[in-house]
């Protein structure tokens, strides 16, 4: 067996280096981008989240000082950029990866390239940003930089055009990926695999991809305005010109709102492939967990003013968005039910992943619950831009979205890495966080509603604030000790974790009946897909199995530095607007080179 | 793959959970004053309407939350995998159930929408009666409150009559803010070209903090605001005392055809000659602060805050400090050191010139 494989690999004869620096810079391997967007976003959201712990340090107390009111707005217009774009979206995008392809029993993914330009732009923009720290101070005026404030005359330092210019940036990288996961997922499934047998989670990959190649347009639109503005004196966003700064809003939250289902999607995802293998229960009513998916994702593009509540659009403006908006609560209950009903009657093994697969169910329940209370308009006068919003976002986006990417880490880490991760450091991992994520956001809800508005460096004593922002801080740091907890059982468990073997949990869907980790080829034959859990059924289980057997040669695609080399030449030529012609039309020149020696690169 | 005990398991979710309790009760408990900025304090019919929605809203919230996390806190302990478990029956779905569970929202979200719907044309129709309009104008970082009909100008701190339906019209003067008062109902983003409105009928007297919800900046923290709900006659004797001649002669505010009646009134005292008011307001007229700022019959500044009955406020600087004689003095020796960002700068001003000067805004009673 051994050695059929290694002449499989001889097969495809174009040299790969598999270990070193260039192996890594040149990969074009979707397993190896994975692993590069996983590490490169846990870092960046290890840095939103010390973000987030100096925010809470200045509100530990009232009137605190511990950091200056323009740092603070600093921290948190970066903290909520870095958790959106720099850290949920790029984890997603790292199960992508590493997933789609082995999911639907493809080699690799359409365009492999691409998808090595899409993590380099990624990185790019990531490090771009973060360079406004040094050059003036970072972006604040809020993750959502509302116009008119981000005019020149109010936001006069480049944080702002750094915030615009690294948002579109990362706006590349995302819609690169985003046709490419469009493209294998529609045309590079294994013979027999029809759409209604996709995993669920290669669905709301599909879904998630949809929502952002037309998202994504918006936002860029709207930041090509601004950029406009701030840079060649229009006035899309200039009152005093007779311009309507709702203009931005109303773009921003169109490209926003679908924005939130993007962060959220890939983790209902991940959970519809968890409580399955954990219950030993296919997922109840999975044709209805999709279509809610897709309805979910429909939807988002009908709900945007709800985020505009207070802006007097007038009644039946408000109506109609707050009946949309209660609208979704129908698809997104119809799933937590049809979790609930995926575990009950099952066999239930409380593994960390599933401990985090139940804990999305609980949290995100309660997230769903307070924004069904501020879909209605009235009461979301007295609930918008207060802390009750962000509890709530938290509860959707820590509670849900985080705890499905942790539970999917768990999950998929053995067949990533060969190696399982510790249980116990596992579970004590998510006893910690969840706890400390309750004492964290659940006092939010009633600072909220007590009235402290969000966004505000201080708070005034005799308020009532004192103690629940008190308790908010140190439940912060409670979710730093559980990361602490992750980070030593993922560093310890990926070199001395017990060995996996190919199907540590029983799973049913196509990666389990490979090795851990997958071959650069994942598939040495491209198996045949006879029913929607492969592995669960006694045929379709051999056909799956029959994978790993080689059939003839495989071509795989080469490894390129030109993908580096155009993102690079692409970060270097937007961040010219800023740094000047110096450095813009050098990075014309690179990103020209870059993609004409990419177009003609010889392909084997 | 052990399982963990039930028990346990069922434990230490309770635990996650008893700060939701200790909070929950915490709330019911609380009293007004000890949560003076509230949502849950309502004080006028349109804090009252949104209330009585809020309050069916968390009913059913609670309701479903109960539901789902039960299921789930059964189904963990039910389910859990035994030595001796059967393998499950592979379900892949049931039609019958599953329609149950889509109608079953859609009836509760019926239930919400209906109120909902309604609270939104009741809020937001035209008013029923306007006793009093006061045009709320949002600065970075403090508030201005006209009154047209009554020619008074002030700042941070908005006086209205009990009872009376005020009707309140929100500008900007630069960015978006937003206007607020939890005790008075929701909230109304002031947005520059697009004037907004809401009303409300104040139904206790009292004192109520508010202040700017929408992210403006800088000092947004420090965006405060107070609202005087006053008996009518209170609110009326406020009224005269701010269209009083203010101390040391000169004009009256503007005079509008409503005003004129009221120019009868007897000015303020100025202050005696030699005094150190006196050399204050001598030092305000010859320096940078008529720039900015009016004191009717002085100066007609308009960035800054009316100050020409400054010493009738309790507050100043965006509501940020308590108004008196050393508060008024740290603030004059460096206005952005005490609030960031303030536009006012720091003049320089001698320890002699900003002592005089607090005598004499102190005097404009």
């Amino acid at each position: 067996m051994a050695s059929t494989i290694a002449t499989a690999a001889a097969v495809h004869a174009v040299p790969r280096s598999e270990s070193g620096l260039w192996s890594w810079i040149t990969t074009v391997d979707h397993k190896r981008i994975g692993a590069l967007y996983g590490v490169t976003a846990f870092i960046l959201f290890l840095v939103g989240g010390i973000e987030a712990l100096v925010i809470r340090l200045q509100l530990a107390q009232p009137g605190n000082h511990f950091i200056s009111p323009d740092v603070y707005n600093q921290m948190f217009t970066m903290h909520g950029t870095t958790m959106v774009f720099l850290a949920v979206m790029p984890l997603s995008a790292s199960f992508f990866n590493f997933l789609v392809p082995l999911m639907i029993g493809a080699r690799d993914v359409a365009f492999p390239r691409l998808n090595a330009f899409s993590y380099w732009v990624f990185l790019f923009g990531a490090i771009f940003l973060h360079v406004s720290f040094l050059h003036g101070g970072a972006p604040n005026v809020g993750w959502f930089g509302y116009a008119n404030l981000t005019a020149k005359g109010f936001s006069p330092g480049s944080g702002v055009d750094f915030w615009a210019i690294g948002l579109q940036i990362l706006g590349i990288a995302s819609l690169a990926a985003a046709f490419n996961f469009i493209v294998t997922i529609i045309n590079m499934r294994a013979p027999g695999m029809g759409f209604m047998r996709m995993p669920p989670f290669v669905w709301m990959t599909l879904v998630t991809s949809f929502l952002i190649i037309l998202a994504f347009p918006v936002i860029t639109v709207a930041l090509v305005f601004l950029l406009f503005d701030r840079f060649t004196g229009t006035n899309f966003f200039v009152p005093a010109a007779g311009a309507d700064p709702l203009l931005w809003q109303h773009l921003f939250w169109l490209f926003g709102h679908p924005e939130v289902y993007i962060l959220i999607l890939p983790a209902m995802g991940i959970i519809s492939e968890v409580l399955p293998a954990f219950s030993r229960k296919p997922l109840f009513g999975y044709p209805v967990v999709v279509y809610s998916g897709i309805f979910i994702g429909f939807m988002g593009w009908g709900v945007w003013s709800h985020h505009m509540f207070a802006v007097g659009l007038g009644p039946l403006a408000d109506s109609f968005f707050a009946l949309t908006t209660m609208l979704i609560a129908i698809p997104t209950g119809v799933k937590i039910f049809n979790w609930l009903a995926t575990i009950w009657g099952g066999k239930l093994r409380f593994t960390t992943a599933m401990h985090f697969a139940l804990g999305f169910i609980a949290l995100f329940t309660m997230g769903g619950l307070s924004g069904f209370m501020h879909a209605s308009p009235p009461a979301d006068l007295q609930q918008t831009d207060t802390y009750f919003v962000v509890a709530h976002i938290h509860y959707v986006l820590f509670g849900g979205a985080l705890m499905g990417i942790f539970a999917g880490i768990y999950y998929w880490f053995p067949k990533m890495t060969g190696r399982l991760m510790n249980e116990r450091l596992g579970k004590l991992h998510f006893w910690l966080m969840v706890t400390a994520m309750n004492v964290t956001f659940f006092p939010m809800h009633f600072v909220g509603l007590l009235g402290m508005p969000r966004r505000v460096y201080t708070y005034a004593p005799h308020m009532g604030f004192d103690w629940m922002n008190l308790t908010s801080t140190v439940g912060a740091f409670g979710i730093a000790v559980g990361l602490l907890v992750f980070m030593w059982n993922w560093w310890t468990s990926r070199r001395h974790g017990e060995p996996a073997g190919n199907d540590p949990w029983g799973g049913a869907s196509l990666e389990w009946a490979l090795p851990s980790p997958p071959p650069p080829w994942n598939f040495a034959t491209i198996p045949v897909v006879r029913s929607i859990d492969p592995l669960w059924h006694r045929e379709s289980r051999a056909a799956a199995l029959a994978a790993n057997e080689p059939s003839g040669p495989i071509h795989m695609p080469p490894s390129s530095h030109w993908p580096i080399v155009s993102a690079l030449g692409a970060t270097l030529l937007m961040s010219g607007m800023i740094f000047g012609w110096a450095i813009g039309i050098p990075g014309l020149v690179v990103t020209l080179a870059g993609i004409y020696a990419w177009a003609f690169e010889p392909c084997t | 793959m052990v399982a963990r005990r039930p028990t346990r398991t069922v434990m230490r979710l309770v635990a996650a959970l008893a700060p939701a309790a200790l909070l929950a009760a915490a709330l019911a408990g609380c009293a007004p004053n000890d949560f003076p900025q509230s949502t849950f304090n309502p004080r006028s019919e349109f804090a009252g309407m949104i209330q009585s929605l809020n309050l069916q809203l968390i009913f059913w919230v609670v309701l479903i939350f109960i539901v789902v996390q039960t299921l789930l806190i059964v189904a963990i302990v039910k389910f859990r995998a035994r030595p001796d478990s059967p393998e499950p029956k592979p379900v892949h779905g049931n039609t019958a159930l599953e329609i149950a569970w889509t109608i079953a929202p859609a009836i509760i979200l019926a239930f919400v929408a209906v109120p909902t719907v309604l609270t939104i044309f009741k809020t937001q129709a035209k008013p029923v009666r306007t006793d009093l309009v006061v045009k709320v104008i949002g600065h970075q970082w403090w508030w201005e409150f006209q009154y047209p009909d009554l020619g008074v100008v002030t700042a941070n701190e908005m006086h209205v009559p009990v009872g009376r339906t005020i009707v309140v019209d929100i500008e900007t003067a630069d960015v978006i803010h937003s206007f607020w008062f939890p005790a008075m109902g929701g909230k109304r983003d002031a947005i520059p070209g697009r004037p907004n409105r809401i009303w409300f009928t104040p139904d206790t007297v009292g004192v109520f903090p508010g202040q700017c919800a929408e992210f403006c900046g800088l000092s947004h923290a420090n965006m405060r605001m107070k609202l005087m709900v006053e008996t009518p006659a209170a609110f009326a004797a406020w009224v005269e005392l701010q269209r009083r001649p203010p101390a040391g002669g000169g004009a009256a505010p503007d005079s509008t055809a409503a005003v004129s009646a009221a120019m009868a009134l007897a000015p303020a005292p100025a202050p005696p000659a030699g005094s150190p008011a006196a050399r204050g307001r001598e030092i305000f007229g010859q320096s940078a602060c008529i720039g900015c700022h009016t004191v009717a019959g002085l100066s007609a500044g308009v960035l800054g805050p009316d100050l020409t009955h400054f010493a009738s406020r309790t507050t100043f600087a965006g509501s940020l400090f308590e108004n008196t004689p050393d508060n008024v003095a740290r603030w004059l020796t460096d206005p952005p050191g005490r609030k960031p960002g303030a536009l006012m700068p720091n003049l320089g001003l001698t320890p002699e010139q900003v002592n005089a000067l607090v005598a004499y805004l102190e005097s404009l009673k």
